[in-house]
């Protein structure tokens, strides 16, 4: 491979991270928004949140991408530029599958840590802000971590849309060499070398969240929760 | 926004068919992955590393790259090591090869969870190493493994249409068709998209009822 | 009660008398802790020997090491004088033919129902035909009183009628030799009696040798021929149950009994 080509794949890189980058950012919002929803107490926005995570969650990501590209700019006169209509299409989908984590790890708190909160009359938010979320959010690392590892797998499907990511580049330099072991196997290793980063980062920001509520992490790795729709309740 | 009913309807024979092969995919890369799955989870309990190890790695490998980089690979390199079959025959094997890194895990939870008392009851009345995988161990394990997997049936649905990128005219490979041809996008996607949503909550529905009859 | 299913000294000539199971300078440890300190110990054909002690004594690692659940560190293990301790795995899947061995946790295969429960191991590895083992099968469960309960599935049975299958699950493969690893222990009180006047049956019956691990005394009082009492991986007395339960020579004995009597 020419230099030139291995130009075109660092720039797909590039552009991989920056979706990586903006997709968990809104998917981490959309999943503290909507989970925290989930667990309100009035139950029009319990029922809104859920409405939203079965929906999100039982469509197709590139369904969405699809969706996001093609019928949002005629249907609202919004023409996204790519890089943020890829943003939307995976933020909001892999944040109803986020969305769970939270929830679930909120209602995993001890219920005698809420009633502690009452106890001292703290507001709904402060209960939240002050004893829920930080005893949560560590547990949430480990699957939010995979989750992760979904959304890098995902980002790759708005090659499909033409953007100029990792596996684009791939087919780019697929066409320029009319070869294509060599070059798949390099994008595939990429990826995966991302991924193991991933996993790391991921791995050390449980470990200093956990010493925060003098928790150890979890010993063994565990196995990946990918996108799964559970049987809806 | 403008919504065209008579594209939905010109829409519909063609959705029909693509729904017909998404669920062909569906159905074949399920088994797939459940076979495959079976066969890594029963390699990684051999007792030798030169097994274990390269078994380890390279499902570790596919289960962290991307399914559609997967698919490009085996779509365009396969043929130049000479061997050619069909994109939907590519695609389903991709996608089962890619969910049977899953599954693995899943045999691997549902081996594990069986009590160390049953090994050592087979043991005790000599049963061949064999017979007390085929009758004892995994007979239990599938049982507890049942709503795991389903739960990647589902998933594995929403990664169906990624085997449009490899010319496999699935729901969204024939979306994109008819969009282009008729130069209307809003009512095939929507249509599509839709479907998704209908037939993941009703898999998760029989998912549930299964589940309940499987608890007794 | 039906005569063929259960082994019986005049239909079986070939049954060897003497000397059936030696343990000789076996060692096992687990981690730095060692059960089993160079222990010999050995059981007459036909004898109904009952071990007993503190928990932790070593009694219940002696039957896993029988039914090669683990394997020791040290030693030589014999029964019927075939090596069992060091062996090859044919070796070894022989010796085992000769051994049955009941579980404290009943270990009944959920998938199965009790009648295939017993006939699975006659037919797959005897190579017993599967209407002979079925008739066997019905005739054991006849004399653990369970004849109607031949579909059902072990979840359905209580503790009790569960570890009575399992007797006669291990019955089936003619074993000379039954290890009984605290069948009691974890049935409900009023479910014990049942459960032992099986096993009294069997051992009044049949020529088969048993070894059990129990804490009912009263049960080991009226079925052993030998009782051993364990102490920290050592044999520290045995004899037969009378003297040991009304005269014990030994003060960890006396201890012991006086804990649990």
């Amino acid at each position: 491979m020419t230099s030139g080509l291995w130009e075109l794949v660092l720039k797909g890189v590039w552009v991989t991270i920056q979706l990586l980058v903006c997709s968990a950012l809104l998917a981490a919002a959309v999943s503290f928004v909507v989970g925290v929803a989930r667990t309100h107490r009035l139950w029009i926005v319990r029922f809104l949140a859920g409405f939203y995570t079965e929906v999100f969650r039982g469509t197709s990501a590139l369904v969405m991408i699809f969706w996001v590209f093609f019928v949002l700019p005629p249907a609202f006169g919004w023409q996204l530029v790519p890089l943020w209509a890829g943003t939307l299409a995976l933020g909001l989908t892999y944040g109803a599958y986020g969305s769970e984590i939270v929830r679930g790890a909120l209602t995993a708190v001890d219920p005698a840590q809420k009633e502690g909160g009452i106890a001292l009359s703290f507001t709904p938010w402060q209960r939240m802000r002050l004893i829920l979320l930080p005893q949560a959010v560590p547990e949430m690392i480990p699957p939010f971590s995979n989750l992760l590892i979904e959304l890098l797998k995902g980002t790759a499907l708005v090659s499909i849309m033409g953007m100029g990511d990792l596996a684009f580049s791939g087919n780019l330099v697929r066409l320029a060499l009319q070869e294509s072991a060599e070059i798949y196997t390099y994008i595939l290793l990429i990826y995966f070398v991302i991924a193991f980063l991933l996993t790391r980062v991921m791995r050390g920001l449980e470990k200093r969240l956990k010493a925060g509520v003098g928790k150890k992490p979890d010993s063994k790795t565990r196995a990946p929760e990918p996108v799964v729709v559970e049987a809806v309740r | 926004m403008n919504w065209d009913w008579s594209a939905v309807s010109d829409f519909m024979p063609d959705f029909w068919k693509g729904l017909l092969v998404t669920l062909q995919i569906l159905v074949i890369g399920s088994l797939v992955s459940f076979v495959l799955g079976l066969v890594w989870a029963l390699l990684m309990r051999l007792p030798t590393r030169w097994v274990t190890w390269p078994v380890g790695v390279v499902t570790e490998f596919v289960r962290n790259t991307p399914l559609l980089v997967q698919l490009f690979f085996l779509y365009y390199v396969l043929p130049e090591w000479g061997l050619t079959f069909s994109a939907l025959a590519t695609g389903v094997f991709a996608i089962g090869l890619h969910y049977s890194t899953y599954t693995m895990q899943v045999y691997r939870a549902g081996i594990e969870a069986v009590p160390v008392g049953q090994w050592e009851a087979a043991t005790a009345l000599n049963l061949p190493l064999r017979r007390t995988w085929t009758a004892v161990i995994l007979p239990q394990a599938v049982r507890r493994v049942v709503p795991a997997l389903g739960n990647y049936v589902i998933a594995m649905l929403k990664d169906t249409p990624m085997l449009m990128a490899i010319s496999v005219l699935e729901m969204l490979g024939h979306a994109r068709l008819f969009s282009q041809e008729h130069f209307q996008f809003t009512e095939p996607l929507t249509v599509i998209g839709v479907a998704f949503i209908v037939i993941s909550y009703l898999a998760s529905l029989l998912l549930r009822a299964l589940e309940r009859r499987l608890a007794h | 009660m039906p005569t063929d299913t259960l082994p019986n000294p005049e239909k079986n000539p070939a049954r060897s008398t003497g000397e059936l199971i030696r343990l000789e300078q076996v060692t096992k440890r687990f981690g730095s802790n060692t059960v089993l300190d160079h222990l010999d110990f050995s059981v007459d054909a036909g004898k109904h020997v009952t071990l007993i002690g503190p928990s932790g004594s070593g009694k219940t690692t002696i039957l896993r090491l029988l039914m090669t659940l683990l394997k020791p560190d040290e030693g030589t293990i014999t029964v019927d004088g075939q090596r069992l301790f060091p062996a090859s795995d044919k070796e070894v899947r022989e010796v085992r033919k000769k051994i049955g061995m009941v579980f404290q946790q009943f270990n009944l295969f959920p998938n199965m129902t009790v009648l295939r429960n017993i006939t699975e191991a006659p037919v797959t590895v005897l190579g017993m035909s599967k209407d002979e083992a079925v008739e066997r099968a019905k005739g054991l469960l006849d004399l653990v009183g369970l004849s109607d309960k031949c579909d059902a599935h072990p979840a359905q049975l209580s503790g009790g009628q569960q570890q009575r299958v399992a007797i006669a699950r291990a019955l089936a493969m003619r074993p000379q030799v039954l290890l009984l690893d605290e069948v009691t222990s974890a049935l409900d009180p009023e479910l014990v009696a049942g459960v032992l006047d099986v096993l009294r049956d069997i051992a009044r019956s049949t020529d088969i040798t048993m070894l059990c691990v129990t804490h009912e005394m009263n049960f080991a009082r009226d079925i052993s021929d030998q009782v051993l009492m364990f102490d920290s991986g050592r044999v520290i007395e045995s004899g037969p149950p009378e003297k040991i339960f009304s005269e014990p020579e030994h003060d960890r004995t006396r201890e012991f009994l006086s804990a649990v009597l």
